[in-house]
């Protein structure tokens, strides 16, 4: 049972009573070929106009039940399928915030938005139709079957011929259509991003003058989805010619067979136009059942793409201490090595370091080095390929994910902000937080001068746009502040801000005191740090303080000389 | 402006104005056929009469009839269908092509102005909603119109008194219809607002992952978006039922039509007027005869949808080029410029660029610098002709640069942008760009551009597929990737702008110097942020509200004291 559709269990009768009462629709619409007959073989045959009003009347009385039917039905399938989406969603989004860093990324954070939207939608309303169709339509032919056994047992014998030839033509159809199309989709998807792609790097492009490239790559997409698309149009619409045709020739046997039978007495003209009503009836079926087999076969393939995700487990195991062991040593790396995927190469490679409770590190090294990875290796957000990370005396990968980010906490690179109010984004990260914290953190990330004048309140807009750069990373580091965890790992984050901005920053928090870790592509940032570790490739190059490092690290010095005017030479 | 719209559209039909032809008639032959059909079958029934009194002549004539009906049917149907794909398959990709090929030749003007997925639907959904509402909304529309007064004159044919009381009766279901809908329409904007909150409200949280997890945000996301789905859960039920009411109302309707029609048909029967084949017959009718009326309403919603998107084409289309009809061609290695009084701005009354003049000699390496929003940028997209001057005109070794090929002006300029796009392609493929280098050459720009280590720690190295959505490389990495794709080919003019605002300093500073090496007597523009960047430059611009305030060396600016002088040591760390 797939984990997706488990969540339809709690509407189990819903999703019984739904179909049922389309069923009860369903008899309904079939006794009215029988009711006609009756009509046809007795009132109009015997002129009794007093029979004709019963039957009519009984038509109307169907037709009103039929409404009353149908629309408990809809009811029941609208709620299992609004519900179940509901409870689904809910449960996705959750399964999705367990997911580790990695695999996340692994799967894509767009892809992620899309499973929880789009396809989510398309489910719903495959639910929904099936719910309200699926059993319908099959159960209209067949009974329809049954009910001309009932007028004429030889006759019906047609209905025999005829259903299984109709079944079999939709399903084969069905089973060609369905991969074309979805080879189709996945050839209007290459357009699109085509598209995009052009609309987003238009500059590059036509400065790399690819104009034409493009054109001709996208051209030749364009003809070949062409090409997809009449390919399998061209076979999907036999489908409706077909059937109506083999419905026809179905029309003309019960004439045929039914003229037959009167001829010799043994059926009522009445009974032909039964059968001839039960066959017309099949037909319309069938062409909603063709329909709706498109919704599925969508819902599905994006039911699909929901179970994987479903089916994507966290690659990281939750531990389960919730305190220190040792608290003199904050943290403690022993030859670690880290890559992204299996086959490249580390992007940390052998890194081994103590840092006392207390200290500060500062770490500093080229783009692509691997500084951020080593940070975020503190919080773990990944976990190691080998060697082990320790934080206060235990390995990282004992605590409780939660204990472990409640007491490290990592600002990262890219400082985004939820929508909300300044003030709800601080209370997110630490809800218990008074007024005086949420102010001394601002204060400390020296984002107070432009706080106080839009106040606590102010709205921050989807991902904190209406703020600047400098700003968004002021109010990501005074998040982090009102956490008051013991462990602070800052990821480049005054990158943004000016020499001045940055260096009254550092000095508050080393008023704030506790173990920080600054990352930073600034020697003056981590000059003052009680160590700094150089890393190269993935390497650590150089250890020590800042005076060590001068004296012992040539590349050390360049990048100190990069940036310090005064003493260069 | 609905008629132009529509006409243009129809002009996509001018290839295939034989399909179109030949779909109209085939609708016609498809009508009239399928409709027969009841009409024979009703027929056949009448020769029924009962024991002994069958007429099998007459039901062997009629049975044939259904039987060749049947085929004209079924050839019709089948043709129809396939002209139909045919032409709405073609003039997509038609519009398609034409739309795409435009969006290579916008001004920027245009694109920058206008959300990417915005331009992005025009092409894909916009067009299928074109080719598909339109275009086979006309032929459903003819189809269904044609169906209505077929039905009409077959049901006349048969009796007008009961051809009465499934006219007037039947177009019911459609005021029902019509009712239903006006009355739900709130809950359906409702629940597609609820959906639009839902939405970006996923959108937001899932992109913003990393913070969650670092700042254990689970249960508050969790809670806040369980509120909106219980919300949502519970007007999208309301939706979903009202909206579903339609269907079952209809067919009430119809199946009142069907009782009221088989009343009166008896009646007839009974006074001789009708036979029963001819009651038979009009019941089909009568069953059949909504379907076209519900055919017509989802035509029409669907056409005034298809000319909106149809507009939102043309509007694409209709945007002027950027002018290219320059024919000089430059040659040789020696690039001079000059601005003269040129003023620009990006919306009208905001004056951004105002009479700006300088001539930067062959082989001089010039340094923009000022404050965000100062206009350095503009200057590097006038030059890459991405803007046109509103005033005034840039000279490149004396030639207008508006005389110029487009395609000569770029490709003499090596340029690395602020944005560093990344095509869908290899890893190698994003370094050459179209041109045609050896793996060597690949793999030494990025050596210089001190990115082949990193791409080697990447899944398969330089066959690693990129694309510009993708985690895998860092901003700063990509800025490197962008070095390597200039480095490869030597421009005659070099322009850099913003190109290691995300590269730590040292391997900026090698970075330098590589370009300085090869840009030795070379060109070059250099925008940047970060000062240190500049110094060696042979003039710095210091930009200021569109305006030069400063301009000189390092040294010169640096003794004025002025505005680049402050700015350098705000960057700079006081140790």
């Amino acid at each position: 049972m797939s984990i997706l559709f488990s969540h339809l269990r709690k509407y189990r009768k819903e999703c019984v009573l739904a179909p049922l009462f389309k069923l009860l629709e369903a008899v309904l619409e079939l006794f009215v070929p029988i009711v006609v007959a009756s009509l046809i073989d007795v009132g109009i045959a015997g002129n009794d106009v007093p029979y004709i009003i019963r039957m009519t009347l009984i038509l109307f009385a169907l037709a009103v039940t039929g409404v009353v039917v149908s629309v408990t039905a809809q009811y029941f399938s609208a709620r299992a399928a609004a519900l179940f989406a509901r409870d689904a969603k809910k449960d996705l989004f959750s399964h999705i915030q367990t997911l580790s860093l990695i695999d996340s990324e692994r799967t894509g954070l767009a892809t992620l938005i899309n499973r929880m939207t789009g396809d989510m939608n398309l489910v719903q309303s495959g639910v929904n139709m099936t719910l309200r169709l699926l059993l319908r339509s099959p159960f209209v032919v067949a009974g329809a079957a049954v009910m001309a056994f009932t007028v004429d047992v030889r006759a019906a014998l047609i209905f025999v011929v005829v259903i299984p030839l109709l079944s079999l033509v939709v399903a084969l159809l069905v089973r060609v259509t369905v991969p074309r199309f979805r080879t189709v989709q996945s050839s209007m998807d290459t357009l699109l991003s085509r598209t995009r792609e052009n609309c987003k790097g238009a500059r590059v492009i036509r400065a790399f003058n690819l104009q034409d490239e493009e054109e001709e790559a996208f051209f030749k997409d364009n003809d070949s989805l062409m090409r997809l698309q009449k390919k399998a149009g061209n076979i999907s619409i036999i489908t409706s010619p077909m059937t109506s045709f083999i419905v026809n020739m179905g029309i003309i046997a019960v004439i045929w067979y039914g003229g037959l039978r009167v001829n010799i007495g043994t059926l009522s003209q009445g009974s032909v136009v039964a059968l001839f009503n039960y066959m017309n009836q099949i037909l319309v079926e069938l062409i909603k059942l063709a329909s709706l087999i498109q919704t599925i076969t969508k819902a599905l393939a994006s039911a699909r793409r929901i179970e994987a995700v479903f089916r994507t487990q966290s690659s990281m195991a939750d531990g389960t201490s919730e305190s220190f062991a040792d608290t003199s040593t904050a943290v403690e790396f022993s030859h670690v090595t880290f890559s992204y995927t299996k086959s490249g190469e580390p992007v940390l490679k052998d890194i081994s370091f103590t840092l006392g409770e207390g200290q500060t590190l500062g770490i500093i090294g080229a783009t692509g080095s691997g500084k951020s990875t080593l940070g975020a290796l503190i919080a773990r957000l990944y976990d190691t390929d080998s060697g082990q990370v320790r934080v206060m005396g235990r390995p990282v990968g004992d605590y409780s994910i939660s204990f472990l980010r409640r007491n490290v906490t990592l600002v990262l690179q890219k400082a985004r902000l939820l929508k909300g109010t300044i003030r709800s984004n601080l209370m997110l990260s630490a809800p218990g937080a008074s007024e005086e914290d949420l102010v001394s953190a601002l204060k400390d990330a020296q984002a107070w001068d432009f706080v106080c004048e839009k106040g606590l309140d102010a709205t921050v807009e989807t991902g904190g746009r209406n703020f600047s750069g400098g700003q968004r990373q002021r109010l990501s580091i005074a998040r982090a502040l009102v956490r008051k965890s013991p462990v602070l790992i800052l990821d480049d984050s005054f990158s943004a801000l000016d020499y001045l901005t940055d260096s009254r920053l550092r000095q508050a928090l080393s008023e704030r005191g506790g173990t920080r870790i600054i990352i930073s592509q600034r020697a003056s940032s981590v000059m003052n740090a009680d160590k700094i570790i150089l890393l190269e490739n993935g390497m650590i190059s150089a250890c020590g303080t800042h005076e060590e490092l001068m004296a012992s690290s040539r590349v050390y010095q360049e990048i100190y000389y990069t940036q310090f005017e005064k003493e260069a030479r | 402006m609905d008629r132009t719209v529509i006409r243009r559209s129809m002009g996509y039909l001018k290839g295939c104005r034989i399909e179109f032809a030949l779909s109209i008639l085939m609708a016609l032959v498809y009508v009239v056929s399928s409709l027969y059909i009841p009409l024979l079958a009703g027929q056949a029934i009448d020769s029924l009469v009962g024991k002994g009194e069958v007429s099998f002549a007459v039901l062997k004539n009629d049975l044939c009839g259904i039987f060749l009906t049947a085929i004209a049917c079924f050839i019709s149907q089948y043709l129809l269908s396939r002209l139909n794909n045919r032409i709405v398959y073609s003039i997509a990709h038609d519009m398609r092509r034409d739309a795409f090929a435009k969006i290579e030749k916008l001004p920027f003007s245009w694109l920058d102005s206008h959300r990417q997925g915005d331009i992005v639907a025009r092409v894909i959904t916009d067009v299928d909603q074109v080719s598909d509402g339109l275009l086979l909304g006309f032929s459903q529309f003819f189809t269904a119109v044609l169906t209505i007064v077929m039905t009409i004159y077959y049901l006349i044919s048969l009796d007008i008194i009961i051809a009465l009381v499934v006219i007037i009766l039947s177009p019911l279901s459609l005021i029902v219809a019509s009712f239903i809908a006006h009355k739900t329409h709130r809950h359906f904007s409702l629940t597609a607002q609820k959906r639009a909150l839902q939405t970006d409200m996923t959108d937001e949280y899932i992109t913003c992952t990393p913070e969650v997890l670092c700042y254990n945000l689970h249960s508050s996301c969790q809670d806040s978006f369980n509120k909106v789905n219980d919300e949502w859960a519970a007007s999208s039920l309301k939706g979903t039922f009202y909206s579903s009411l339609v269907n079952p109302a209809t067919r009430a309707v119809n199946s009142i039509v069907y009782a009221c029609a088989a009343l009166s048909g008896a009646l007839l029967a009974v006074s001789g007027r009708l036979t029963v084949g001819g009651l038979v017959s009009s019941l089909s009718y009568a069953n059949q005869y909504t379907k076209p009326f519900n055919d017509i309403t989802g035509v029409v919603t669907e056409l005034q949808n298809a000319i909106v998107c149809a507009s939102r084409i043309f509007s694409l289309l209709d945007q002027e080029d950027v002018p290219d009809d320059g024919k000089e061609e430059l040659t040789g290695d020696d690039i001079s410029i000059s601005f003269q009084d040129v003023s620009f701005s990006y919306t009208k009354g905001q004056n951004l660029i105002q009479h700006f003049s300088l001539d930067i000699e062959s082989g001089q390496h010039v340094a923009i610098v000022g404050p965000t929003g100062a206009g350095k940028s503009t200057i590097i997209n006038l030059i890459m002709r991405y803007y046109e001057t509103d005033e005034g005109r840039i000279l490149i070794n004396d030639k207008d640069i508006r005389d110029i090929s487009l395609e000569s002006l770029r490709s003499s300029f090596g340029s690395v942008l602020q944005d560093t796009f990344i095509r869908t392609a290899t890893v190698r493929e994003n370094v050459t760009m179209g041109r045609s280098f050896t793996d060597e050459q690949v793999i030494d720009a990025c050596k210089r551009a001190h990115v082949h280590d990193i791409i080697m720690r990447l899944e398969s190295g330089y066959d690693t597929m990129l694309d510009d959505d993708g985690g895998l490389l860092s901003a700063g990495e990509r800025q490197l990737l962008a070095i390597a794709r200039c480095m490869i080919d030597l421009p005659d003019l070099l322009i850099l702008d913003e190109a290691t605002s995300s590269i730590d300093t040292r391997t900026e500073g090698l970075i330098q110097a590589s370009f300085n090496e090869m840009t030795e007597g070379r060109t070059s523009f250099v925008v940047a942020h970060r000062l240190s960047t500049v110094r060696g430059a042979d003039v710095i611009l210091v930009l200021k509200d569109g305006d030069i305030i400063e301009a000189g060396r390092h040294d010169e600016l640096i003794e004025r004291g002025g505005f680049y002088s402050e700015l350098y040591k705000s960057q700079f760390a006081v140790s």
